[in-house]
């Protein structure tokens, strides 16, 4: 199937096994090296990434304006209010957190795997995670109403002689959720030192070299160190892939945990955890296309690559899929009068168009992925990319608006329409976390160049024919 | 303690790691023993190659992990029954399922933070100087394509004529002194 659509003579085909190929022939450790440092040693910074960080910027003061304001004036100013408590923060909490999760797969799953072709999407991956981690993080600090008793979650030991309750989901939250910030700026920075010694010795100016040295540790790629390195990266790995999967997992249980016809249910932790790496993975495409495009890094980000995000979206959208229609079975074999209005009223009721939406854009569009031209063409996919991001946002609005506005009571029925600081808040933490996208791709090395090294057909170490010379004492 | 006057070590640089891999075997066999080889990536035979075998990162990150489970299932226990207990619903005060969640982020948190800064302490590092960045031709190739392997003067067998002789016969891109 592959040789016969991929046409036979192009050279990012390999030809033995009919795959694009992880890089593009012809490239040496110097000439990988090159390419990755180049865009960030460079004193020239393309007019092109002025104008988006500008931009970027522009919405991060909106961000700022839109955050000053809910202080001044309280959680008020946005559309939540009873029985609609969570609304916009909550569901953009769920949705960032989710984004994070594709990165921590692609590092620490992938690794695991030996899908070696990861290497080279993996540091912007994760630095995807940390951004998106951040984007989160913010949302439950701000909608607790004053943020800035926020630390009162945490046990420390105070005069008011109060400490936190372990049995509730919500504290668990934080534990999650600063324990996965903490090991993905670790596991990110620790990946990292290498290649900042590589920046350190090719960095032309003083500043450059005095900041990337000390960045790097010293870093002098003595094979011993590497040998530790190695296996403090698989400890990583191993400690990364439990965590991405319960942090989603303990985030669902905010809402398992709760009695509310919709929320209630087991199936919420596995379906959870797919959904984040689904719109993880979009996310991914959504950076990734447009960089590769304006860095020149096709030899780079291949295909191949673009080609496997495809699949693992599909795999993992397959998964959201089955999540519900268990949903809509068990709402009718539950033989819950509750639930099976809950089902009605998410399909039919006021609000039912954005179930339309989420199904459109999770289940139905995705379905081309399963062609492999779809899945190489490049722009397609980025089209595809911010059509599961929306279907993933709206995924987390259903689950939170449509159970909250109409519960067990009708005489607490009611309803919900964000106001501008909601969709402010929100787009200002798209343009936070493309604003700090770009300070990343314009200071640090957005490939792991030691781990492109690695993947070159020259890096395998060769046995010569003559035997070693005999030892001379 | 290496004396501070004359020379750190004599270094070697190879175009593949293959041939670093001979050399370093070769100079193994033949009795060097404080040696170390610089790749710009894991070289995993060249540390084979010179007898590095086995390092303690994973047994300070699993004593972290254990540490982080203890510190945190102990202080829900201490919080929950004695410090603060309250009665949520009935529950027990010593809810230990319930407990489990931040215990066990907690070792993944201490697991993983002891695993990177082992490695780091382990390794040495931060070691903002150290000799082998004054050899003219390292900065230039370590930490992108060349590798190294460096003999040091510590070594009882180093004799900088005679060891010098022995890289040279493993066909390195050349052979320099690496001053302290």
């Amino acid at each position: 199937m592959a040789t016969k659509d991929a046409p036979v003579h192009n050279p990012m085909v390999d030809p033995v096994t009919g795959e694009y190929r992880v890089i593009a022939p012809g490239h040496t450790f110097k000439s990988v090296t090159e390419k990755v440092s180049r865009i960030v040693l460079t004193s020239h910074t393309p007019l092109g990434w002025w104008f988006g960080f500008v931009v970027a910027g522009g919405f991060v003061g909106m961000l700022l304006t839109a955050v000053t304001w809910l202080f001044l004036k309280g959680v008020g100013i946005w559309a939540i209010t009873i029985p609609v408590a969570w609304g916009f923060a909550i569901i953009n909490f769920v949705w960032w957190i989710g984004i994070g999760h594709a990165g921590t797969l692609i590092s620490a799953i992938l690794l695991l795997f030996k899908q070696s072709w990861r290497n080279s999407i993996n540091r912007f991956a994760e630095a995807m995670t940390i951004f998106a981690v951040v984007c989160a993080g913010m949302f439950p600090l701000i909608h607790v109403g004053r943020p800035w008793l926020g630390y009162w979650l945490f046990p420390y030991p105070n005069t008011m002689n109060y400490w936190p309750q372990f049995r509730s989901p919500l504290l668990w939250d934080v534990f999650a959720v600063s324990t996965y910030a903490t090991i993905s700026v670790v596991f990110w920075y620790m990946g990292m030192i290498p290649d900042l010694g590589t920046m350190r010795d090719r960095s032309q100016s003083k500043a450059g070299q005095f900041i990337y040295g000390m960045l790097s540790c010293g870093w002098r790629g003595s094979v011993r160190h590497w040998m530790r390195y190695e296996t403090a990266s698989l400890l990583l790995a191993g400690l990364a892939t439990p965590l991405v999967l319960s942090v989603h997992s303990v985030i669902s249980l905010d809402f398992a945990v709760a009695l509310l016809p919709g929320w209630h249910t087991t199936i919420f932790p596995p379906y959870f955890v797919a959904g984040a790496i689904y719109s993880g993975f979009a996310m991914v495409l959504t950076l990734a296309i447009p960089i590769r495009k304006f860095y020149h890094l096709e030899d780079l980000i291949t295909i191949r690559h673009i080609d496997n995000c495809g699949k693992v979206m599909l795999a993992t959208g397959m998964i959201v899929a089955y999540g519900y229609s268990t949903e809509v079975f068990m709402s009718w074999y539950s033989a819950s009068h509750w639930e099976y209005f809950m089902m009605w009223n998410r399909m039919f009721g006021p609000m039912g168009w954005s179930y339309w939406v989420l199904i459109t854009c999770n289940i139905a569009l995705p379905q081309l992925m399963w062609l492999r031209k779809f899945r190489t063409n490049v722009g397609l996919m980025f089209l595809m990319s911010l059509i599961v991001n929306t279907g993933m946002w709206f995924e987390r609005f259903v689950i939170v608006v449509t159970s909250l506005t109409r519960d067990y009571l009708p005489s607490s029925w009611g309803t919900y329409r964000a106001t501008r600081w909601d969709y402010m808040t929100f787009a200002g933490t798209l343009g936070l976390f493309t604003f700090l996208f770009f300070l990343f791709v314009r200071f640090l090395p957005m490939i792991p160049m030691s781990e492109l090294r690695l993947m070159l057909p020259q890096a395998r170490v060769r046995e010569k024919a003559e035997p070693l010379p005999e030892a001379g004492d | 303690m290496p004396l501070p006057e004359g020379i750190y070590g004599l270094m070697a640089e190879f175009d593949s790691p293959s041939d670093l891999v001979h050399a370093a075997k070769a100079a193994h066999a033949e009795g060097y023993r404080r040696m170390d080889c610089y790749t710009p990536y894991p070289v995993e035979e060249a540390a084979e190659a010179i007898g590095f075998h086995r390092d303690e990162v994973s047994l300070v990150c699993l004593i972290g992990g254990l540490l982080g489970l203890a510190a945190m299932f102990g202080l829900e226990t201490w919080i929950n029954v004695w410090a603060y207990p309250l009665n949520v619903a009935g529950r027990p005060y010593y809810s230990w399922p319930a407990f489990v969640v931040p215990a066990y982020e907690w070792t993944i948190l201490y697991a993983g933070l002891s695993a990177c800064f082992g490695m780091l302490a382990l390794n040495g590092l931060p070691k903002l100087y150290h000799p082998v960045f004054n050899a003219p031709n390292f900065r230039n190739g370590a930490t992108t394509d060349k590798f190294f392997l460096c003999v040091e003067s510590t070594d009882p067998k180093f004799d900088v004529m005679e060891t010098r002789s022995f890289l040279e016969a493993h066909t390195p891109v050349s052979v320099v002194e690496v001053e302290y």
